[in-house]
């Protein structure tokens, strides 16, 4: 357990968390509206978004279908009956003057989330529940001095709120448990985790307390859209109320934003006396029920998902959970990882994928979709350090070509000569020649030098381009050395 | 049920409707007047009966995840008393 050092001794911080993760779908979730990111302002709306007088909301049984996927995904109990409800509060965003969101009887209950955690160590946070909601339009506030533009295209797309027990206790809890759902929610289909576009944000809440005290009050930091801002806040938020309570005050709970540019979380007043929302049943809407057999169907097409899939990497391939984690944090790194240890060293595998490939990447700014070295020809590499064809030296100059060239290795390794010298005369004439040229380093070496090995080793090489077979090198120059 | 005028001046706060003091006695009757006459309906007994039971035995209605709406910007902004390169225009409502 991690404290914060205040000025009268350790503190903890409770964190819980809120995430809205907008479905993937074709249309809205009460309308025929399209969904599609990055419209013309105002051209995906229909009158049923737009909240015209009379206009009734059917629900999207698609959405209904990701709602119970997520909550499958997250070992959850699905709720055969639910109710949706009305959320008042105005803004200039919400053209109905409601949010038709669900209150009580949520569509999912109580699930978890296995967080892992950088030193590989596992912690199990637990998920309160997952109910479906819209979404409001966008305010634009920046386009006119004394004006606000509302864009109402997000009006109405269908949303999971997804809400965490208070069981986080550090940032990098909250900071994982962000990345796993969304490693999960990718897994499944049911929402693309894009947070730079929105279509996942993080409402974080804070508390902080002495270690086994009760819980203290929190604050609400509202829409936060980065894994790293979510850490970031809590830090700041955590480190201010320790502050405020050191020095004899109180904690407000209170709803706050986190300042991108000045790195603080400050007070939303204007929020402040709107948490009256009067939720009731919608009378448009009856009660969400579903059939037993359909969820269950729904349950047989789930895929493996990432917890299994560490599992299986771990028990099949004998991968270290750090390995295991950084392969299966995302479907299409596992499904390359799979394709190159296919009748490979799976070590190996997940060395060239989690180091060089991942590396290059990283570099280039490029996901994985989009690698230049496909899984077949990094595997062929790999098999070409099997047959001894090239040494792992070479190799890592073979990948950089094909990293630029997208060419498969072996064509590289002819096209370039890189081909390992295996020819034991080759080698000894330029042992020979090495040892000729250094006889004085020769002699310190037969009088007890003994680190000086590595230097003929290093000769050798270089005057083979590194071609040389490292084994046959250093039999040949142990048995030359010491005749 | 009567309301007291404290409890009319946070409704009408919440609703957004201006309501001057002088009136807040008036409606404090008016609304409790409406909701005496609702409170009626708690004399049938519905112990056993869920909310939101119809009287008509209907499901939910669904639809399939089809886009058969939208891509009326005109008609949709027809109403508003601003716009501008296709948004709706309200006064700023940033902090």
């Amino acid at each position: 357990m991690s404290y914060i050092q205040g000025e009268t001794g350790d503190w903890e911080i409770v964190i819980g968390l809120e995430v809205h993760a907008q479905v993937i779908s074709n249309a809205k979730l009460f309308s025929g509206a399209a969904t599609a990111f990055g419209a013309e302002p105002n051209s995906q709306v229909s009158f049923v978004d737009a909240a015209f007088p009379g206009m009734l909301p059917v629900i999207n049984e698609h959405c209904i279908e990701q709602a119970v996927r997520t909550g499958l995904g997250l070992k959850a109990q699905i709720n055969l009956h639910s109710v949706f409800d009305r959320k008042n509060y105005f803004y200039a965003d919400l053209p109905q003057g409601y949010q038709i969101s669900q209150f009580q009887q949520p569509i999912v209950g109580k699930g978890e989330i296995v967080l892992d955690l950088p030193d590989g160590s596992s912690r199990t946070v637990g998920v309160t529940r997952l109910h479906l909601e819209q979404d409001a339009g966008k305010s634009l506030h920046d386009q006119h001095p004394a004006k606000t533009y509302i864009d109402l295209n997000r009006s109405g797309v269908a949303l999971m709120e997804i809400v965490s027990e208070p069981d986080m206790r550090t940032a990098e809890e909250a900071g994982a448990y962000v990345r796993k759902l969304r490693s999960i929610l990718r897994y499944l289909g049911t929402c693309d985790g894009n947070m730079e576009e929105g279509s996942m944000r993080c409402d974080v809440n804070v508390s902080v307390r002495k270690p086994g005290a009760p819980f203290g009050t929190r604050c609400e930091i509202k829409n936060v859209n980065s894994i790293r801002f979510v850490m970031q806040a809590i830090e700041y938020e955590a480190r201010r109320q320790i502050e405020i309570i050191e020095e004899g005050g109180k904690i407000d709970q209170e709803t706050r934003l986190w300042d991108t540019t000045k790195f603080v979380t400050r007070s939303m007043r204007s929020k402040e006396e709107a948490h009256d929302y009067r939720y009731f049943p919608d009378p448009d809407l009856l009660p969400l029920e579903l059939d037993p057999e359909w969820v269950e169907a729904i349950k047989s097409t789930l895929p493996e998902l990432p917890d299994d899939k560490k599992a299986r990497f771990i028990g099949e391939y004998k991968l270290s959970p750090y390995d295991a984690n950084v392969l299966v944090s995302e479907k299409a790194r596992a499904d390359f990882f799979e394709t190159v240890a296919k009748g490979r060293d799976p070590k190996l595998a997940a060395n060239w994928v989690t180091g060089e490939l991942f590396g290059y990447l990283n570099k280039a700014g490029k996901e994985i979709e989009e690698s230049p070295v496909s899984a077949e020809n990094l595997g062929g590499l790999i098999d070409l350090i099997a047959d001894n064809t090239i040494s792992g030296r070479i190799a890592k100059e073979v990948f950089e070509a094909m990293f630029e060239t997208g060419e498969k290795a072996a064509d590289i390794v002819e096209k370039k000569g890189l081909r390992q010298v295996t020819d034991t005369g080759a080698i000894e004439a330029s042992i020979d020649s090495v040892l000729a040229a250094n006889a004085d380093k020769v002699a310190e070496f037969r009088s007890g030098k003994d680190k000086l090995f590595g230097f003929f080793v290093g000769q050798v090489m270089k005057a083979t381009q590194g071609k040389a077979n490292p084994a046959l090198v250093n039999e040949i120059l142990t048995a030359k050395l010491k005749g | 049920m009567s309301l007291d005028k404290a409890t009319v001046a946070k409704i009408a706060h919440l609703a957004r409707i201006k309501v001057p003091d002088d009136e807040l006695d008036h409606l404090a009757g008016e609304l409790s007047q409406i909701l005496t006459f609702v409170e009626q309906l708690g004399e049938v007994n519905t112990q056993d009966v869920p909310p939101m039971t119809s009287v008509a035995a209907q499901t939910l209605r669904r639809r399939k995840d089809e886009v058969t709406d939208g891509g009326y910007r005109d008609a949709v902004l027809s109403n508003g008393p601003e716009t501008a390169e296709g948004f709706y225009v309200v006064p700023k409502v940033v902090e």
